[in-house]
Order: structure tokens, then C-alpha cells, then sequence
């Protein structure tokens, strides 16, 4: 379970989160939904350590990320996937070197990794770019190659920061399918941010709206869908006004 | 203006805890040997093989120059095989490892605070801690190991290329003999000569990569950061590069 307590998080004297406070279930996915600038990629990377929080903190398993030693971060992060938004693929790397990457730390033996680099690559529908570099994948196979390192290590969490931004209607369909299809193949929890509504109604069990630094509403894609909250109806439907 | 004064004193302050505090990380990644011993092997080829034509180029001209002022300036009044003494003399003590280190801010120093700018700008630094490993480990200490110990490497042969090319100059154009010029060469020479302009270069050699790797970590804002990384670095490195050899020449001389 993932729980972010009262988190508050500045940059150069500017509030970003002033007391987010949500609770991710075991098992569930949960879209993080807001502006952009709103902060949801900066909550997210407290749940890595990647931040320090001002003020609050991030449980996991029941530890507050904050306060782990270097040794306790290293065992949590072994644990989560996380995805970026522009992939964060290493460009000096093939595809291969990048999925596999993360499991030589894990101390697995080479047809170990072969063989889960493989499979990876497979449930992102890229068997055969493994000695492909970065710079030659479109931005949706850069995704998938993205998303291949972080299921490549069976994580029981996965992240996914704005995982479909940027790219095409039937692109971002094809990276919806593929976040759902990791739940069910790997039966992991999931947060997702995103402001592409159609993304979070199909990926998510729950949908939080971040807004001004806190969640303003979180609920089921249904009770999302029918919510009288007028911040989160106009961020919902896409209005100017 | 009092103002201004408290304002850049907590900046200086401030960078020189974030220095020490980068260097205590740094100490910490050391002792994850598993994960640099295999990279410095290829950092030791990039900085070290790689950097070696662009040394030796400067060298040889070096090299060229030394022995024809050499010639001129002692031209009647000192005898010509000093010619050799002090072809030795400076490219050990001096511009072997100078002219290299400043060089090599440029190459090496660069090429790392881009490299780790880029890195850095695009979340690749992000991802690597995600992945588990600690950027330190993985990234700064091979670079500065591997700086560090093929420095001196590089400055040994351009030191060598230097003589050689100083001798050829005197033999073709100054008609001077060799063993004339090797009685120079020989003149004055201690051991130090060499080992301090080594130990000169391999101080270099840490601070250039440190630098390009701590002003690669910290860069920010896209492009035009990685940009000002760079130039930074150079910068940095080159005052830097000055700074230590005049407390070298102080400390050891």
C-alpha cells in the first residue's frame, strides 16, 4: 500500500503540494489526474525517494520513504517500476542493455536476464528491437520500452508518469491496453498521472484530482464521470471555461 | 550593497556544502566496487586512448617551439646544448602537464559535464536511481578514478613525444648533435622532475572530472543548460588547472 500523508513540496520559495494526501490500495490502479505544473510528477517521485519532502511523507509497506537509509531506498526501489515520461531510456544503451539494466543489480545470472529481457520485450510488442538504440525507436516504441524495464523486474509497484503524452490517438490506445494488460498479467499496483481523460478512464480503478497542491476529489471512474465538483467537471470535459 | 554581500556570501556558503556533501557521496560510491570496477575500465579507454592524439599533437609542436626559443634565447652567450636541459626541464616540470591539463579540461572535462548534463536533463539520472543504482557508483566514481589515474598516463607520453621532437628540432635545425643535447638533457635532471610533473597531472586529472561531474549533475533547464554546463566546466577546470600548479610549485619545489 501507498499512502501520502499531509505531503508538502516547494521549489524556489513556489508551493507545489500543500498537504496531498491520498491512499493507494494493494492491487488497485490509480490515475492522478491536473493541470499541468500541478505537481503530480513531483508526488510521484517522492514515492521513489527521488524527492525530499518539506513536510509529510510517503508510507510504503508501512515505511516512510523519507526516512530510509540509503541501504532500506535501495531494497524499496527494487521493488517499484517507474516509467517517465520521455522514457529516461539510456542513449549509450541498446534496447536490450536497457530493459536488462536494472536486473544485473538484482545479481541475476545472464540467461536469467536474457530471458526476461526477452520476455519483456515481448509483452510490449517489441521482440526483435533488443539491439536496436533509443534514437532509432518512434516516441510510442520508447514508451514500450519504458514500460519493458520497469515489468522487466516484476516490481509490485509500478509508476507511470504522463505515459501517453505527446503521442497519437491509437499510439496512446495501444499504451492504455498495455497498462492494463500488465495489471492483469503481473497483478501489480499501479499510479498513473495523466491529464488524458480517455487514458484514465480506461487504465484506472480509482481517479484522484490534484488540484492546487491537494486531491480535490478521488473516486471510482464512475463516480468521476458523474461528479458535481465544478473544478474537476471542467477539468474533466475540457472546457475553457 | 550589504545586501548583495550576504546574498553571494550564503551562495558560497551554500555551494561549498554541497560540495563537501558531493564529495562524502562520492566516498560512499566508492565502496561499491561491483558496480565501477567494470565501467572505469571503459572510462580509462575513453579518456586515456581516446584523448592521447590530441595530447601528443600539442606535444610535439611543444616540443618544436621549446628547442628553437631555447636556441634563440641563448644564442652567444649560453652554451647550446642547454638546448637540452631546458627541452627537459619545462616539458617535465611544466608544460607537459599544463598544456595537456588545460587541453584535456576542454575534451575530457566537456565531454563528461555534457554527457552527464544530458543525462541529467532528461531523467536518465532519475531513472538509474529507480533502477537501484547509485549515481555515484555508476557515474562519478569511474569517471574520476579513471581521470585520475590516466592523466599521468597521457602527460608521460607527451612528455616524451615533447623531448623527442625537441631533439629532432636541435638536430635539423639548430646543429646541435645528440650526445650534445642529451648531455643537456642530463644536465640538471633529478627524479622529481618526473614524478613531480605525474603527480601534478594526476591532481589535474581528479579535479577535471570532478568538476565536469559535479556541473554535469547539477545542470538544468534543457538545451541551453547542458550549454552552460559545458562551458562552465572548461572554465572551472582551467582556473583550477592554474590554481593547483602554482600550490604544487609552492608545496614541492
Amino acid at each position: 500500500m501507498i499512502e501520502f500523508h499531509d505531503l508538502h513540496k516547494g521549489f524556489a520559495g513556489k508551493k507545489v503540494l500543500q498537504g496531498m494526501s491520498l491512499v493507494v490500495r494493494d492491487g488497485e490502479t490509480v490515475v492522478i489526474i491536473g493541470y499541468s505544473g500541478t505537481g503530480k510528477s513531483v508526488a510521484l517521485k517522492h514515492i521513489v525517494g527521488l524527492l525530499h519532502p518539506d513536510a509529510g511523507d510517503v508510507i510504503v509497506d508501512g515505511q516512510a520513504v523519507s526516512a530510509l537509509d540509503r541501504g532500506s531506498l535501495t531494497a524499496l526501489r527494487q521493488g517499484i517500476g517507474y516509467v517517465f515520461q520521455f522514457a529516461a531510456l539510456f542513449d549509450s544503451m541498446t534496447v536490450a542493455e536497457n530493459v536488462a539494466l536494472g536486473l544485473r543489480k538484482r545479481g541475476l545470472d545472464e540467461d536469467e536476464i536474457d530471458e526476461r529481457v526477452r520476455e519483456a520485450l515481448a509483452v510490449v510488442d517489441l521482440s526483435g528491437t533488443g539491439e536496436q538504440m533509443p534514437a532509432e525507436l518512434s516516441g510510442g516504441m520508447r514508451k514500450r520500452v519504458g514500460i519493458a524495464r520497469a515489468i522487466a523486474l516484476r516490481p509490485r509497484y509500478i509508476l507511470y508518469d504522463e505515459p501517453t503524452t505527446g503521442l497519437d490517438p491509437v499510439t496512446s490506445a495501444v499504451i492504455d491496453r498495455l497498462m492494463v494488460r500488465t495489471r492483469e498479467h503481473l497483478g501489480v499496483t499501479g499510479i498513473v498521472v495523466t491529464h488524458d481523460m480517455r487514458s484514465a478512464y480506461t487504465v484506472g480503478d480509482r481517479i484522484a484530482m490534484l488540484y492546487e497542491g491537494r486531491i480535490r476529489q478521488v473516486g471510482s471512474v464512475e463516480e468521476i464521470r458523474q461528479t458535481r465538483d465544478p473544478v474537476v467537471r471542467q477539468f474533466i470535459e475540457g472546457r475553457a471555461e | 550593497m550589504i545586501e548583495l554581500i550576504g546574498r553571494r556570501s550564503i551562495a558560497t556558503v551554500e555551494a561549498a556544502g554541497r560540495f563537501g556533501h558531493f564529495l562524502m557521496d562520492m566516498g560512499r560510491g566508492l565502496r561499491d566496487v561491483g558496480t565501477w570496477a567494470r565501467l572505469v575500465v571503459v572510462q580509462m579507454r575513453r579518456i586515456g586512448v581516446d584523448s592521447l592524439p590530441v595530447a601528443l599533437f600539442i606535444a610535439a609542436f611543444t616540443g618544436v617551439v621549446l628547442a628553437l626559443q631555447a636556441s634563440y634565447t641563448f644564442t652567444g652567450a649560453v652554451p647550446l646544448y642547454f638546448v637540452g636541459t631546458l627541452v627537459g626541464k619545462t616539458m617535465m616540470l611544466e608544460l607537459g602537464p599544463v598544456l595537456t591539463g588545460l587541453a584535456l579540461a576542454g575534451r575530457v572535462g566537456a565531454s563528461m559535464a555534457a554527457e552527464l548534463g544530458t543525462m541529467k536533463v532528461t531523467e536518465q539520472v532519475d531513472a538509474l536511481e529507480t533502477l537501484a543504482y547509485d549515481p555515484q557508483s555508476y557515474l562519478v566514481v569511474p569517471r574520476v578514478l579513471a581521470a585520475t589515474v590516466m592523466f599521468p598516463v597521457i602527460v608521460a607520453f607527451s612528455i616524451a613525444v615533447g623531448i623527442v621532437t625537441g631533439w629532432l628540432t636541435s638536430l635539423v635545425l639548430l646543429d646541435l648533435s645528440t650526445p650534445d643535447f642529451i648531455k643537456g638533457l642530463k644536465l640538471f635532471y633529478v627524479v622529481k622532475d618526473v614524478w613531480f610533473g605525474l603527480l601534478k597531472s594526476a591532481s589535474f586529472g581528479f579535479t577535471i572530472a570532478l568538476v565536469g561531474c559535479i556541473v554535469g549533475l547539477s545542470t538544468r533547464g534543457g538545451a541551453e543548460g547542458v550549454g552552460r554546463a559545458t562551458t562552465r566546466t572548461v572554465v572551472y577546470s582551467a582556473i583550477l588547472i592554474l590554481v593547483l600548479d602554482a600550490f604544487w610549485a609552492v608545496v614541492l619545489l
